[in-house]
């Protein structure tokens, strides 16, 4: 249950006067952060039915840096995140190949826990999806599922983590009312709540703004930003300027003719944007193609 | 209102046809009335539920047995039912291999199809012998129950699997993402996102096992007598209308359809309960 509550401390005495919304200081992270990859992609290639959607990539996720995969749509930067949860599991006829591994565990074993896998990697969708439920309940589903049964343990999870994406403000006094009544933005930010209530290790979010209007897409902005160091960020995007804003490493997906997608260069952040190594990438982020 | 002719055209035709629906409603409570009123001007309303007994050629018209054994049947119907038809949509919607979901939901649709005097006959040959050595003689409330329990099943289990097919599969992968057991995700999302349309199964159910006659006719036993346990033989009201309509005159006849009058209000408490009912606490 500590595993849950380590970080009781510091978030008790945090702007509980404050009722006007605020994210906090944002702990703009170091350029980069220490490359220890946490997650290490080789070879993976992807197929539905016999058509193929990804062709062999190879890329390490450093650990407490955000990554962002960038590119036009349909070039398999979702299916590529839907392996890293398994999510491709539901998918009928979706075969993967290749090596990821994750922590040192090979990601693709079929043996693997894949329930304990959704437990360390987190994945936010472009549309924001509460479940019918009211607010407190959606955050509380997910760690009834994982044995936290006591009310007080609950009640703490949930207010530290909702402290965290700063809605806790907005919702403290209307916790059992329906999550859905709640704006996009805010729906949004409670999705990302209820991610961080199981303490991952790494998240996955797909476009995670783009179904928001600017001020909330702002402001989920700046909670990824905030994310930083604590928590491994992969985030596929369409919005190069918000790439270039958050992310530490970016990674550049294109369509061959063959229509699988691939990567085609994967780097640092700023090395990506401003000085691409292959021409395609530096003519999508100068918006010439793509 | 509408910018097009043939939106109002559209508007028109629609509107007749809502009209006319609505209008068909009164006009069989209409009907009903009508049909009853000479008995209903010389009997007060009261002795309905105040006389002796069912015995309309005296003149005694008392309804409640038969209006219990209605309300008992059903009420039993729907509680085995209900829980019968969730379990099997989550079956096959959530735990049956694709295939075999296929074929055991086009099963379901055969066996809602399956005509009410079959259900009587497997209920009157094979049920209440069962039944009568248990405790006889066989032909009972618990024998109606049975064979209405078997009825409405593939309703509620279709209108259910519809209501879960209907949850979004955004809810399902969310779940899944958060690593949420199948079990869980059917408690704790599923269903209550699929709440409002297993309502309306449960009363559309509701509303076809108080309507049944046949097939409770052949097993009930037909003795006008207030039950006291489940093995007592019982008249529904259809039972009773289906029995005796044939060679009912005056106010005998008249009194079957105030019967008829009573089942109408039962549906129409039923349809007010339905309305009632906190229509979706959680909005899309």
């Amino acid at each position: 249950m500590s595993h849950f509550i380590n970080n009781k401390s510091e978030q008790v005495d945090k702007s509980d006067t404050d009722d006007t919304y605020t994210l906090g200081p944002l702990q703009s992270g170091p350029p980069c952060c220490i490359p220890e990859p946490l997650i290490r992609v080789e070879n993976l290639s992807l197929y539905y039915a016999a058509k193929p959607a990804l062709e062999s990539v190879s890329l390490d996720i450093y650990k407490g840096c955000i990554t962002a995969l960038i590119g036009p749509s349909g070039c398999g930067k979702t299916s590529f995140l839907s392996v890293l949860n398994r999510l491709t599991d539901m998918i009928p006829g979706c075969r993967v190949s290749g090596k990821v591994h994750f922590n040192s565990t090979n990601l693709l074993s079929p043996s693997l826990d894949v329930q304990g896998l959704r437990r360390d990697i987190g994945m936010i969708f472009q549309k924001p999806v509460p479940f019918p439920l009211s607010i407190r309940r959606n955050i509380e589903l997910p760690l009834r599922e994982y044995g936290m049964n006591k009310q007080a343990d609950l009640n703490e999870v949930m207010q530290q983590v909702l402290r965290d994406v700063g809605l806790w403000h907005e919702v403290k006094n209307r916790l059992e009312s329906p999550a859905q009544a709640l704006s996009g933005g805010q729906q949004q930010r409670l999705c990302i709540a209820r991610a961080l209530a199981l303490r991952p290790q790494v998240l996955l979010m797909d476009e995670p703004c783009s179904a928001l209007d600017p001020i909330s897409s702002g402001i989920v902005e700046d909670l990824i930003q905030r994310l930083r160091d604590k928590y491994t960020v992969v985030i596929v995007t369409h919005n190069l300027a918000q790439a270039r804003r958050i992310a530490n490493f970016a990674g550049f997906f294109w369509i061959r003719e063959q229509r699988a997608g691939c990567l085609i260069e994967f780097g640092q952040c700023k090395q990506i944007f401003e000085a691409p190594a292959h021409e395609l990438t530096a003519a999508y982020v100068n918006g010439s193609r793509g | 209102m509408f910018l097009l002719r043939t939106d109002r055209q559209l508007a028109f035709l629609l509107g007749s046809c809502a009209l006319l629906s609505a209008a068909i409603v009164l006009l069989i409570l209409l009907f009903l009335v009508k049909e009853s009123w000479p008995v209903l001007q010389h009997v007060a309303l009261m002795r309905f539920v105040t006389d002796a007994s069912w015995h309309p050629v005296q003149g005694l018209y008392k309804l409640t047995p038969m209006l219990s054994a209605t309300l008992y049947s059903t009420l039993g119907a729907i509680l085995l039912a209900t829980p019968l038809g969730i379990a099997s949509a989550l079956f096959s919607r959530y735990y049956a291999p694709p295939f075999l979901a296929g074929c055991y939901r086009r099963l379901v649709e055969l066996l809602a199809g399956v005509p009410s005097v079959v259900y009587g006959f497997w209920g009157l040959t094979t049920l209440v012998p069962l039944i009568g050595r248990l405790h006889p003689p066989g032909v009972s409330l618990l024998t109606g129950i049975l064979v209405l329990t078997l009825m409405i099943l593939p309703t509620v289990a279709l209108t259910v699997d519809a209501a879960l097919a209907a949850v979004p599969v955004a809810y399902v992968r969310s779940a899944a993402a958060l690593g949420l057991s199948r079990w869980s995700l059917i408690s704790g999302v599923a269903l209550p996102a699929a709440r409002s349309g297993i309502t309306a199964g449960i009363l559309l159910a509701a509303g076809r096992a108080i309507g049944e006659t046949m097939a409770v006719l052949m097993v009930a036993g037909n003795v006008v007598e207030q039950p006291h346990s489940i093995f007592d033989s019982v008249r529904t009201l259809t039972a009773n209308i289906a029995l005796e309509v044939a060679y009912a005159t005056g106010d005998h006849r008249a009194a079957l359809f105030v019967s008829g009058i009573a089942l109408m209000t039962l549906v129409l408490v039923l349809v007010g309960i339905a309305e009632c009912f906190p229509r979706k606490r959680y909005y899309d």
